[in-house]
């Protein structure tokens, strides 16, 4: 066991473990979108980045492949971190303006604008549909061709593979392939229809039992209350 | 060109031989064999080695001195760098093209030459800088290169008889 500062807690994790999973064994949630649990991680993504170290020495790191060590100083959602984390949404979006996943990181993280041209590309690269056939599946039927921006995701010859099952593991792991649900703006690059949601759920309900869960209005509104309480 | 299959068996044994399974150097050994990487070689590669063919794919796409197809019986490689260029390397392009007819990228009818651009040759004592078939030319004037070019063909056309 090792001891470390998680967002100023005192907590004990156990040796080897990457910070990411040391902050969501406690609770805290740090948005991914090339990790999985049960993949090797890959630290493609960058929205697992953390502050790490004492102040004016800290340092972003992905935390999806820093594992702990004692005395580790961790800061998750810091100013300098949400910062860069709100870049980096923006750039997904004005990449794959079509996924669910990335259109409510973008509701969560209150991005409301793309100030880049949105390229209407499928696939963010994040690799995960490429391990889930190599670690998961033992199929090892795709996996990433070219460099630089020609890179993508393909078969071996763009023909199709003789060693793949169909078994569909890597549609089901994509964040991309989830497509964004019928908003109102729907030919927008940002939906945001997260964002001007009303709570829908009644005072009646507790909200540890409700229903919704996880819902994002709900999220929201906590993080408006903790961020009314900050300010006092 | 006709391949026999017994042929492209003794270059795999030997290049695995030499090299163990590393993908590289493999495909390096492969496409000095056959001037590029056919694909039912690679196949035939991953059925013996076991190495995944996506990790094959994977590295001959990776890089550009690797070719998936055909590439002509000579490589010109021109020096596009910054000192070759003020040094003159676009005239050596023009030159080739006044002989040979073809523009960067661009493989001769015949198959003979294929004409390309590099960012560097790391050799700016001697721009502008040439590299044909591995041999470097430096200092090069466009006469001089007309000069290289004709003296291959001619052994080309000596190959032949």
């Amino acid at each position: 066991m090792v001891q470390i500062a998680l967002n100023g807690l005192r907590v004990e994790v156990d040796e080897g473990m990457t910070i990411l999973e040391a902050a969501r064994f406690y609770g805290i949630a740090i948005p991914t979108l090339c990790y999985l649990e049960g993949l090797s991680p890959y630290g493609a993504c960058r929205l697992c980045l953390v502050e790490i170290g004492s102040p004016g020495q800290s340092k972003l790191v992905t935390s999806c492949t820093y594992r702990v060590e004692e005395g580790l100083i961790v800061r998750t959602d810091s100013d300098w971190v949400i910062k860069r984390r709100k870049m980096l949404i923006e750039l997904y979006l004005a990449t794959c303006p079509s996924s669910k996943v990335i259109q409510d990181l973008a509701s969560k993280y209150h991005v409301t604008s793309v100030r880049f041209t949105p390229w209407y590309e499928d696939c963010i690269l994040c690799g995960l549909c490429v391990r889930m056939c190599a670690e998961q599946m033992q199929g090892k039927a795709i996996g990433f061709a070219h460099r630089g921006s020609n890179r993508k995701v393909t078969t071996p010859f763009d023909k199709e593979s003789e060693v793949c099952r169909l078994c569909g593991g890597c549609m089901y792991v994509c964040p991309a392939c989830q497509s964004r649900c019928q908003g109102p703006q729907e030919e927008q690059p940002v939906c945001n229809a997260c964002l001007n949601l009303q709570q829908p759920c009644l005072d009646y309900f507790d909200d540890k039992m409700c229903f919704m869960d996880p819902c994002v209005a709900c999220e929201l509104d906590t993080n408006r209350e903790l961020k009314v309480k900050r300010r006092l | 060109m006709s391949r026999q299959l017994s042929d492209v068996e003794d270059v795999l044994q030997n290049a695995l031989n030499k090299h163990g399974l590393s993908v590289v150097p493999l495909l390096q050994e492969i496409q000095e064999h056959f001037r590029y990487l056919p694909e039912e070689v690679l196949r035939m590669l991953s059925r013996k080695t076991g190495i995944p063919l996506i990790e094959i794919y994977h590295a001959a796409t990776f890089y550009n001195s690797l070719s998936l197809t055909p590439r002509a019986r000579h490589q010109i490689k021109i020096c596009a760098g910054t000192t070759c260029h003020i040094r003159g390397g676009g005239k050596l392009i023009e030159e080739i093209f006044q002989v040979l007819g073809i523009r960067p990228g661009e493989i001769t009818p015949n198959g003979e030459f294929m004409l390309e651009t590099v960012n560097c040759l790391g050799c700016c004592a001697f721009a502008p800088a040439m590299v044909v078939d591995g041999k470097y030319y430096g200092n090069l004037t466009p006469g001089e290169v007309r000069k290289i070019l004709s003296k291959l063909r001619e052994r080309a056309a000596l190959m032949e008889k």
